[in-house]
């Protein structure tokens, strides 16, 4: 199977004090974790490429500890989580769903076994493209005060044979969540979803 | 201040606070060793002249000298590093479409650069800086140079960094960018680090 090569990381954490409201007791803060890897498949068609998610799973796990560590060390303190991936112009939307897998179960990992699908997103594009990278809460995907996004990007990448990998973490809600729904201290538990 | 202070008692009102690390293993297929690391410190704050001239800005110069403090502090801590340790800086700030660039200039210019150097332990050199005035998502280039000797030409750099929800039109995005290495695989000649005297803040 193909080396996982990595050109640049790039880690961006947000501390988030109001938005026009209150300043918050806790500050909400977010964090994405950008790798810049080649994209073993570019310029060819390759019919058989899902043995590569196994390759990428040591980085998914590197990229997620990276984050917990850049939100202050403590998985219990992680709310919300997303992931997503920008592939390089030479390159298939299809490489881009290679990260699914590694991405989200190295979240789940080593959070502890969050139950939610982690929501994810994923498009083919030049230098400088940037992702809204969905978020919502790693136990339950209807809490509706921790639905957000966040927008990542590198502007000297993908060239078109590389693969930008994105995971996102959050502490907590929206920074002055008041629209209703399901909340936090609501959720069963059982199914991932509520 | 620590740079997990509470920013409750500064003068700013800072909205939020973004840092960015950078770190690049390999160029053109050629490995980086050791990886060059870069970060920088981004504040979203009130501007508190939007939408009126207003004569005197000293105002922005004290909210200046407390971001030189809690960015710089904020960027090293995000490389890991002890201040002294850092090699390039540099300072940006965008402005929102209600504010003029000379509230830029204000927080930048007179006293934000002392609190930065404190932190790193020295800082010779001028640190380089660009301002622009921008709507939100704008794209800000913060110059690099070298701390100790602004000639050094593997350190010449910049930094890209933007905020997709920032600046709002009442508000200011200030940047502080810092290193510990130059470009990532530096072959244009000039002044070499070692060769640094140090005295001047050119050479």
């Amino acid at each position: 199977m193909p080396e996982v090569l990595i050109r640049k990381k790039l880690i961006s954490v947000e501390e988030i004090f109001h938005e026009g409201g209150a300043p918050v007791a806790k500050p909400l803060r977010r964090a994405a974790a950008l790798v810049v890897i080649h994209n073993p498949y570019a310029r060819n068609y390759v019919e058989t490429i899902e043995g590569f998610m196994d390759d990428l799973k040591p980085l998914g796990l590197e990229m997620a500890k990276s984050l917990v560590a850049a939100l202050g060390g403590d998985p219990k303190a992680i709310e919300g989580y997303g992931k997503g991936a920008i592939v390089g112009a030479a390159g298939e939307v299809e490489h881009g769903a290679l990260w699914h897998a590694p991405g989200g179960y190295a979240m789940r990992e080593v959070l502890g076994g969050a139950k939610a699908i982690v929501a994810s997103t994923k498009k083919v594009g030049g230098p400088g493209t940037r992702l809204d990278v969905p978020i919502t809460h790693i136990n339950a995907s209807y809490v509706r005060s921790h639905f957000d996004a966040m927008e990542v990007g590198i502007s000297d990448a993908p060239r078109a044979d590389e693969i930008v990998l994105a995971l996102v973490m959050t502490t907590g809600s929206r920074v002055h969540a008041r629209v209703g729904g399901l909340k936090a201290s609501e959720i069963k538990g059982e199914d991932g979803l509520r | 201040m620590s740079p997990d202070a509470p920013t409750a008692s500064l003068r700013a009102k800072i909205r939020k606070i973004v840092t960015f690390v950078e770190e690049t293993r390999t160029e053109m297929g050629k490995t980086v060793n050791p990886p060059t690391r870069r970060a920088a410190a981004v504040a979203v704050i009130d501007n508190p002249f939007a939408g009126q001239f207003v004569e005197d800005l000293s105002d922005l110069m004290a909210i200046g000298e407390e971001l030189g403090e809690l960015l710089t502090q904020k960027a090293v801590a995000a490389l890991g590093i002890a201040g002294p340790s850092a090699e390039s800086y540099g300072k940006a700030a965008a402005v929102g479409e209600n504010g003029e660039i000379e509230h830029a200039a204000a927080i930048l210019h007179p006293k934000l650069g002392t609190p930065v150097r404190r932190v790193l332990g020295k800082g010779a050199a001028l640190i380089p800086s660009s301002k622009k005035r921008g709507g939100l998502g704008v794209v800000l280039d913060i110059p690099l140079g070298h701390k100790d000797a602004a000639f050094v030409r593997s350190h010449f750099d910049g930094m890209e960094v933007r905020i997709n929800d920032a600046p709002r039109p009442n508000e200011i995005m200030v940047a502080i960018a810092v290193t510990d290495s130059g470009r990532p695989l530096p072959r244009v000649g000039g002044l070499t680090k070692d060769q640094i005297k140090g005295e001047d803040g050119l050479r």
